[in-house]
């Protein structure tokens, strides 16, 4: 087992190393950064070539990478183009879309595997079609159509909840927030839940467990559900990470300041320090999260086996 | 009938990766294949979603049979105004019909989310099904390869890699696939693993069956049902990712027509003309459904334990 | 339990900002009307500033709003009229208009009771026109004298400090311009022309970090990704004083999200509100919204730099498509009244003083038939298609694009003119810059000063800062300058005019239409006006 983490630890290097230089070498293809810096006006020589020395553009692109990875491992992330450093930007950032993503991945989770059981216990009947259509129809509306139309009925016409998160984004704020941002994940896990159960119902061991005259609920939380759990929870562990860098539509709908807000404002000034030292971090979690998810398997499945 | 239905069933096969690969085993595969086709003859669902999605297909073929318009034909006149003689959509914001948009914009939905699905699919399916099936350094290389492109939020990437090379289909279509393949993977993978521990083919490996029999006879067939549900959900979902694309402004565009464009712009104006984002929407909605259900049948019949 | 969990942040908050102004940042949320900001504090829309808060650096919205509260410049400009009036200045004189004397009112403090002296003016303009600073802004100060040693095109600088300003005694300085520049003095409310305090110098990154000026309001505290605090300044002895107990500035993600929070009540000021939204304002708001002509003008650009549309005879084929373009239904509709066709390459909000009603005379016309003749007889379009290329991140500009596109279509047949969206400013502004559009693109222009020369000279002389088309033309050029040397201002104005006929002639540019200025405000909120620029006037709101 500690070898088997050891060993995935080190496969970490080369992944961490090939998404950063991805999303940097795309960030660096999309052009200049300097000019924007000067809005609707032409670029000052001096002034544009100062800028690029202070932010190392001027230099060959491996050198600029090179010397930005230097950087990290001293603890320093670069500076914004607003002269904040990196650091800070992600420290205030990344407390709040901790708090949005664990939310979201509570209610998809929770939701999700609820929903999901009760409809592949029940295939085909009355609760079962009510589910998938209600997945259906969140997997159909695009999130921002999602977004914006929760937020102007619950928030502005019913004024039953405040339309946007004050900062610091108190957890009850999150709850609409975190809805919309888990919406498309919480249809998948409902169907693959569902779908699981009602696979392992048939499955021998269930038969087993009822013939032998278990009662129900100890059927279905200990055999039937946590067998079935196995795709669920692959699912899960590679969308934590993605709730938390894909939250840019969620998070600028609902006026919150975290990472996938501070990601497309980086995007969109072309700002590499930015997005990348997000990207580093988003990685790191990603790929922890991954390592978690097949460990747990041992866990859930006693038949698998790491060496 | 059978020729009727016949379209779908091969669009919907290959994502299970096997199909080609299928071919040369013919004799022994073919009892399967023909054992799922009568189960689906039967299948009202099957009937009804194959139906349906001929329908979307013919129609985004040929929007011309049921839409005589131009979607480019656009009056400002006529800007917001709601259904008229000749215009039973009302118009949108450009003052261009909406029933003829949303009929065009059935070409370039369907094309970004069936083709960016059959490409995730095929890829994903492939690589994380020999990852899972050989294990070992095949298992560690495609899977890191998987995390890089995992790594990156699908929304960021698509922010920076469509700035890049512009929005046209293939770019779009190019780019789901790139980001889409692992998340397939992962699932297929994962199946492979459960299914590999499985009795039946333990005892398979056990009588010396040989990779490739193994493989095709035990471990695909069992391994295929979580890849088209995941796949059928995708497409639904790639097809709504296509409009978030539209909405960061780095989607499809003119003179392009697609529902994600239509419900992007209609996204902000559906308090004063909600029709604009009705019916694209809707068919959207359709579209997603009529896959969801033919991906359930598919399954279904594929699932031999439910013979 | 709503609001004890938002009373402990509030008191969080308070720990950080002053007690007075603190409370601005909570507030219920269903609570309708009674926005955030107690005791007359005003919570105003805002978004983090994209550079340091130096004067000379700023050059967008954000930081320009702090800077106007915080600081009062040798003049100011009227909310109304937009005429600069004097501020910080007893006197601006000249006699030839190269050379003026500044005189400064006496006993000016800045908000840490430094007082406000010849030196800091002159430090300020110095620090803003030296290369080695890197202030965004220092063009701005291109017109003094000494500046090419301060700031040379390349290289390092060879002085310190501009040899045309002088320090005449404690309260008086004089400036001396490279020519003549009759409007000089009605630049001079401009941020970049700031002056700063000597802790600027001899603590830079505190400053930096806590902005310290002579204006109407002070800083209190400044949370990044939160908003600013500011309460009045004791110090201030200006026109301007504040009406109210403050302005909380909050920052959002963006504006459509800032709408939903001032129609829900959670606050008071929102300027510049989204195109998307202004069908609704005027009920949304029960009236508290404002739209009223701005100093802003809408352009498409042509690449002139590309020798297809440089020709003898492609002149015609501008002309021919600013007469495809429906002005009038694009800004009734798409554009929900908040733009006004434009008739000239300036704005309304100049009114006499360089705004002309019937400059485009009949190429701002709608007129297909005439338009496509026109086309034709220039050789028709370069290649038979047309791009309008856009940046697609911010603003409505999809909307009007693919609008302008569809009435040149109806002319030229479908499919002849589509959008060409770029996924950032900043690769948009890259592209433009390095000269590498194709077709035609979108250009617009916001007033630094009320004058025509800020509409004419950087946008279309030769070298102009932001000719992004490259247009030349010397008799243009030379009339510019005729008429920046014209001390009597009817007749620059008429010289100045005479320079944009050229502009009908060649039409390098087409100009489509004026923005207007938008605002909506809460309903204990008073007050609300807008000045020339867009932004609101601050100081002036009252707040029940």
């Amino acid at each position: 087992m500690g070898r088997y983490v050891l060993r995935r630890l080190l496969q970490m290097i080369p992944v961490f190393i090939g998404t950063t230089l991805l999303i940097f070498l795309m960030v660096h293809a999309l052009g200049d950064p300097i000019a924007a810096r000067f809005g609707d006006k032409a670029p000052d020589p001096v002034v544009a070539a100062q800028i690029r020395a202070e932010f190392n553009l001027d230099k060959p692109l491996w050198l600029q990478y090179v010397l930005y990875f230097k950087g990290i491992f001293t603890g320093d992330f670069g500076t914004a183009f607003t002269g904040e450093p990196v650091i800070d930007l992600m420290a205030r950032s990344w407390p709040v879309t901790l708090k949005l993503g664990l939310t979201a991945f509570v209610i998809e989770a929770v939701v999700g595997i609820a929903l999901g059981l009760v409809s592949g216990l029940r295939r085909g009947r009355l609760t079962d079609t009510v589910a998938m259509a209600f997945t259906l129809i969140v997997i159909s509306i695009p999130v921002f159509v999602l977004g914006f139309t929760l937020q102007y009925l619950l928030g502005v016409k019913w004024a039953v909840i405040r339309p946007t998160v004050s900062y610091g984004a108190p957890l009850n704020e999150l709850i609409l927030p975190g809805l919309v941002l888990a919406s498309v994940s919480l249809a998948y896990v409902t169907r693959l839940t569902r779908t699981s159960v009602a696979e392992n119902l048939r499955a021998d061991y269930v038969r087993t467990a009822v013939a032998k005259g278990l009662p129900r609920r100890r059927v279905v939380t200990q055999h039937l559900l946590r067998n079935s759990l196995i795709p669920v929870v692959t699912f899960l562990g590679t969308d934590l990470g993605a709730l938390m860098g894909g939250a840019l539509v969620t998070e600028t709908i609902f006026n919150i300041q975290g990472v996938g807000y501070n990601l497309m404002q980086g995007v969109r000034r072309q700002e590499s320090a930015t997005v990348v030292g997000f990207v580093t971090v988003l990685v790191i979690v990603y790929l922890v999260a991954n390592l978690l998810v097949d460990l747990l398997y041992a866990v859930l499945d006693p038949r698998i086996r790491y060496a | 009938m059978p020729e009727l239905t016949k379209t779908p069933v091969e669009t919907e096969v290959p994502e299970t990766g096997a199909l080609a690969a299928a071919e040369p085993v013919r004799e022994k595969a073919r009892s399967l294949w023909q054992d799922a086709w009568r189960d689906l003859r039967r299948n009202p669902v099957f009937i009804i979603s194959g139906l349906l999605i001929t329908f979307l297909v013919v129609i985004a073929i040929w929007p011309g049979l049921i839409a005589s318009g131009d979607p480019g034909d656009c009056d400002l006149a006529h800007s917001l105004q709601g259904s008229a003689a000749g215009h039973p959509f009302g118009f949108d914001q450009q003052g261009c019909d909406v029933y003829t948009r949303t009929v065009f914009g059935a070409r370039a939905s369907i094309t970004v989310g069936v083709l960016a699905t059959l490409g995730s699919a095929v890829l994903g399916g492939v690589l994380g099904g020999l990852a899972g099936f050989f294990g070992g350094w095949w298992d560690t290389l495609l899977s890191r390869l998987a995390d890089v492109f995992f790594g990156i939020p699908i929304l960021l990437g698509g922010l920076v890699f469509l700035s890049l090379v512009g929005g046209s289909l293939w770019s779009v279509i190019t780019f789901i696939v790139l980001l889409g393949w692992p998340q397939v993977a992962r699932i297929a993978r994962g199946a492979v693993v459960t299914v590999k521990q499985q009795d039946y083919v333990q005892a398979a490996r056990a009588l010396g069956a040989g990779s490739t029999r193994m493989m095709l006879r035990h471990v695909l067939p069992n391994a295929v049902a979580p890849v088209i549900v995941v796949s059928t959900i995708a497409l639904g979902t790639y097809i709504s990712l296509e409009a978030t694309l539209s909405f960061l402004g780095v989607g499809l565009r003119p003179p392009t027509v697609s529902w994600g464009i239509d419900i992007s712009s209609a996204s902000s104006s559906f308090r004063n003309a909600p029709h604009m984002l009705l019916y694209p929407a809707g068919a959207l909605s359709i579209t997603v459904l009529a896959f969801i259900l033919l991906g359930d049948a598919v399954r279904d019949a594929l699932d031999p334990k439910l013979r | 339990m709503r609001g004890a969990t938002q009373a402990k942040w509030v008191m969080a908050a308070a720990a950080v900002a002053l007690a007075a102004t603190a409370c601005g940042s909570g507030g219920g949320g269903s609570s309708s009307g009674s926005a955030s900001g107690g005791g007359g504090v005003v919570t105003a829309f805002w978004g983090d500033p994209q550079t340091t808060l130096e004067p000379a650096n700023v050059n967008e919205v954000n930081g320009g709003k702090v800077l106007d509260m915080i600081f009062q410049g040798l003049q100011e400009y009227d909310a109304k009229t937009g005429k600069a009036r004097l501020a910080a200045a007893e006197s601006i004189t000249t006699t030839d208009a190269q050379n003026y004397t500044i005189k400064l009112k006496s006993g000016l403090k800045f908000s840490d009771g430094e007082p406000v002296n010849a030196a800091s003016f002159v430090d300020a303009w110095n620090y803003g026109a030296l290369s080695t600073n890197a202030q965004l802004n220092s063009s701005f100060f291109g017109y003094i004298e000494g500046y090419d040693k301060v700031h040379p095109d390349a290289g390092k600088p060879s002085a310190k400090t501009m040899s045309g300003l002088k320090k005449v005694d404690d309260l008086t300085f004089t400036v001396k311009l490279t020519q003549k520049f009759s409007t000089f003095p009605d630049t001079l409310g401009y941020s970049a022309y700031y002056p700063v305090p000597a802790k600027f110098f001899t603590d830079h990154a505190a400053w930096v970090k806590n902005p310290v000026g002579n204006g109407t309001y002070k800083i209190t505290s400044w949370t990044k990704g939160q908003g600013m605090s500011l309460v009045p300044n004791p110090e201030y002895q200006g026109d301007m004083k504040a009406q109210n107990k403050g302005v909380d500035l909050k920052v959002y993600t963006s504006d459509e999200t800032a709408y939903q929070d001032l129609v829900a009540g959670n606050l008071d000021v929102m300027d510049q509100l989204p195109a998307t939204q202004t069908n609704n304002a005027q009920s949304d708001l029960q009236g508290r919204y404002i739209n009223q002509p701005a100093g802003i003008v809408q352009t498409v650009s042509f690449p002139l730099y590309k020798k297809d549309w440089n020709t003898a005879q492609a002149a015609k084929v501008r002309q021919g498509l600013s007469m495809l373009i429906d002005r009038p239904s694009i800004t009734k509709t798409v554009l929900a009244g908040t733009y006004t066709p434009a008739t000239d390459w300036t704005s309304p909000v100049l009114g006499e003083a360089g705004y002309s009603k019937d400059m485009l005379g009949e190429f701002g016309t709608y007129d297909p038939a005439k338009g496509k003749q026109l086309i034709e007889e220039g050789g028709g379009i370069p290649g038979g298609k047309l791009t309008i290329s856009y940046n697609a991140d911010r603003g409505n500009h999809k909307l009007w694009v693919d609008a302008v596109c569809n009435t040149i279509n109806k002319a030229l047949g479908g499919g002849t003119c589509v959008g060409n969206p770029v996924g950032t400013f900043a690769s948009f502004r890259d592209q433009v810059t390095s000269k590498q559009m194709t077709g035609l693109f979108r250009t617009g222009w916001q007033m630094d000063y009320p004058t025509v020369q800020d509409f004419l000279e950087p946008l279309y002389t030769t070298n102009g800062s932001s000719n992004d088309g490259k247009w030349s033309n010397k008799e243009f050029d030379k009339l510019v300058g005729e008429a920046n040397a014209e001390t009597d201002s009817a007749k620059a104005v008429a010289t100045y005019q005479q320079a944009e006929k050229l502009l009908v002639q060649e039409m390098p540019v087409i100009p489509l239409w004026y923005q207007n200025a938008t605002a909506g405000y809460g309903a204990n909120i008073g007050n609300v006006q807008l000045n020339p620029f867009s932004v609101p006037v601050y100081s002036q709101i009252t707040k029940k």
